[in-house]
């Protein structure tokens, strides 16, 4: 290596007598282009090309040389290359044989082709959950009648990880919303010495909608992205596929324990969540509205029936069937690399809250119309 | 980078040496890989390390690119001490070589064309545009078609991920060139096409290229000299037809398989054709 590298220059010496100096390398070539334009536009119909001050060439040098002496041949006009190092021949050469490469374009496509692929893409997609949540009814309903196939020890264990480890966060959660409920409403109560309908207040408003919501939202978090996530890593390293070649169905083994886990820690959990956050509230209006424990349990027993309750933990079964189903479905999409894995765990835990909040809704609207 | 100092004519022993080994030593735990090794690789091979599973080639060649730090020992690598470099120091050593892993090392994120264009978009200031042409053009040298510089990683096949990861590993013009097993799992026609890549490169580019490999056709066709590892040592250094006369036990068992023989008896027969019937990739196109 020369250690010492100059810049790389080029200038003429007398009119159509180019001089090529220095180091002509990746590092070194990038402002060449400008004084390169300089030959192509003198207009001597011969062009000699001095290369005996040359140090270094590399292939980006003689390729950015090249691609200026291709535009002056075509233009009709002769290039002579005088006194180039040999080492360099070889390279020049080739370079200029490939000079007419291709280089693809991507395919571009107009904004109304594009939001026509993506509107396609979610149609299809739509299809795609459909039918996964087809085959997941049909493997529950081969092996209903088989308790021996069910796989309780994965169950059970999926319970572990999706629920009883879940119990602190939630718990949590739960408590400091009950507080949020039971603060934001002492205020209005007061004006109207009303403290008392803070039970009605944190009670509906735990049982019916927040306690449900917030344990399906920690929980898609927290296990329908792990779900994605495993099950599209073994979809990278071919797992599934080796899981199906010997005769182990995934669904059987991966999905089916997945949801009949979550369908009974989810509920679970939510009746957890409405324990602690009515606490929560209890605890707030027992500092700021003067209520103390026995009057609240007492004014909660006698407005807030069962099937407040019940509507919250019904909800919970279907939250926790979505974020099941979701959080697999979106793992089986995986396709081939570590990034897609992270894309399709995004997106199942983007969708199953999506749609966690949409059916909400949805509930909210049946059940006023049933009167519940 | 190709320098003055490459020349067609400098004949391969009178040129310095481009890596230099003394006295490395290698252990994981209690079990010695290197004991001891010396290795010499000269300006302008093409040099070939083989040896058995768990011999230690790999971490060889990992020492050799900074990848793992040996026990003892002092390794150059361009007349650079690899061992007491400071991090910029090494940040520029390392754009003066190309590395081309078992597996293609390729980004999966990234098609192949823009893994290709990587290295020359992080360290120069050169325009999208003729970045994009430099790398179909690297992407073609290496006996890729043009069109699948638009593809993913995952969707090639493993030839053609070998070929990617040479096209990318070429991106600055390395002086030095190292393939990690370039043929294994290809099927022979692959392999053979591989073949005459590796020497149509070092004849455009004169680069050093160092290789690990198992395949025997390989290393009677390409290789100018072979280091044999064994027992924590070089055991035999030199050509092929060299190493094809030496007794030590280890080197007799790469000769004297079945897998051997059969290549020693091809290499002999082509040898005289070979010589006009240099098959040039980039002069079909």
């Amino acid at each position: 290596m020369s250690s010492q590298i100059t810049p790389a220059n080029i200038s003429q010496s007398a009119p159509g007598h180019f001089v090529v100096s220095g180091s002509w390398t990746a590092r070194t070539v990038a402002d060449m282009n400008q004084k390169l334009a300089a030959i192509v536009d003198s207009d001597t119909p011969e062009v000699l090309v001095d290369g005996s001050h040359l140090q270094a060439i590399d292939s980006v040098g003689v390729w950015t040389l090249q691609r200026q002496f291709k535009k002056m041949r075509d233009a009709g006009r002769s290039i002579r290359l005088l006194d180039w190092p040999p080492q360099f021949q070889k390279l020049l050469d080739v370079v200029e044989k490939q000079l007419d490469i291709p280089v693809p374009a991507p395919p571009h496509h107009s904004l109304l082709e594009t939001i026509g692929r993506k509107g396609e893409a979610a149609w299809q997609g739509m299809f795609a959950l459909l039918s996964f949540i087809g085959e997941c009814a049909l493997a529950l309903l081969r092996i209903a009648p088989q308790p021996k196939r069910w796989r309780w020890r994965l169950v059970l264990k999926n319970i572990q990880i999706a629920g009883f480890d879940a119990l602190p966060i939630i718990g949590l959660t739960a408590f400091l919303l009950g507080i949020v409920v039971a603060y934001q409403g002492a205020d209005q109560l007061r004006h109207y010495g009303a403290n008392i309908f803070v039970v009605d207040l944190v009670g509906f408003a735990m049982l019916r909608e927040f306690s449900p919501l917030i344990t399906a939202i920690i929980i898609a978090g927290r296990s329908g992205s792990a779900y994605a996530a495993q099950i599209g890593t073994m979809v990278v390293t071919e797992e599934i596929d080796g899981m199906r070649t010997i005769g182990i169905e995934p669904i059987d083994f991966l999905v089916l324990p997945k949801i009949i886990a979550l369908l009974v820690a989810l509920p679970l959990l939510t009746v957890f969540a409405d324990v602690t956050g009515v606490f929560g509230g209890m605890f707030m209006a027992r500092s700021q509205l003067d209520i103390n424990f026995h009057e609240f349990l007492v004014r909660f027993g006698s407005v807030i029936h069962l099937s407040a309750l019940l509507v919250g933990v019904g909800k919970a079964f279907v939250f926790a069937a979505i974020i099941a189903i979701v959080g697999c479905y979106q793992g089986f999409r995986t396709k081939g690399n570590a990034d897609s894995v992270g894309r399709q765990t995004t997106r199942s835990v983007v969708q199953s809250i999506f749609i966690v909040i949409i059916l909400d809704s949805g509930f909210s609207v049946i059940f006023s119309i049933l009167d519940l | 980078m190709q320098s003055a100092t490459n020349t067609n004519t400098a004949a391969p022993n009178k040129s310095p040496n481009i890596i230099e080994m003394r006295g490395v030593s290698t252990r994981f735990g209690s079990h010695v890989v290197h004991a001891d090794l010396d290795l010499e690789v000269r300006q302008g091979e093409i040099f070939a390390i083989v040896g058995g599973s768990g011999s230690g080639k790999s971490t060889l060649l990992r020492e050799m690119i900074m990848l793992h730090r040996p026990d003892s020992g002092t390794i150059k690598v361009l007349d650079t001490d690899v061992l007491a470099l400071s991090p910029g120091e090494a940040h520029i050593l390392r754009q003066r070589w190309g590395v081309m892993f078992q597996h293609g090392g390729l980004f999966g994120t990234l098609n192949v064309r823009d893994n290709v264009g990587l290295p020359l978009r992080e360290h120069t200031d050169l325009d999208d545009t003729l970045i994009n042409e430099l790398a179909a053009w690297k992407i073609t040298l290496s006996g890729l078609e043009p069109e699948a510089g638009l593809q993913y990683p995952t969707e090639l096949s493993g030839g053609m991920l070998k070929r990617a990861s040479m096209a990318r590993a070429l991106a600055l013009d390395p002086e030095l060139l190292f393939l990690d097993e370039p043929t294994a799992g290809l099927d022979p026609g692959g392999a053979g096409g591989i073949d005459t890549l590796v020497r149509s490169l070092h004849e455009l580019y004169q680069s050093t290229i160092v290789i690990i490999t198992h395949d025997l056709d390989f290393l009677w066709q390409v290789t100018d000299r072979v280091a044999v590892l064994g027992e924590g040592k070089v055991v035999g250094v030199g050509s092929m037809s060299e190493l094809a006369q030496m007794d030590h036990p280890i080197i007799r068992e790469y000769f004297d398989g079945p897998r051997g023989r059969a290549a020693q008896e091809q290499a002999q027969t082509q040898a005289g054709v070979q010589q006009h019937d240099k098959e040039q990739p980039w002069t079909q196109k």
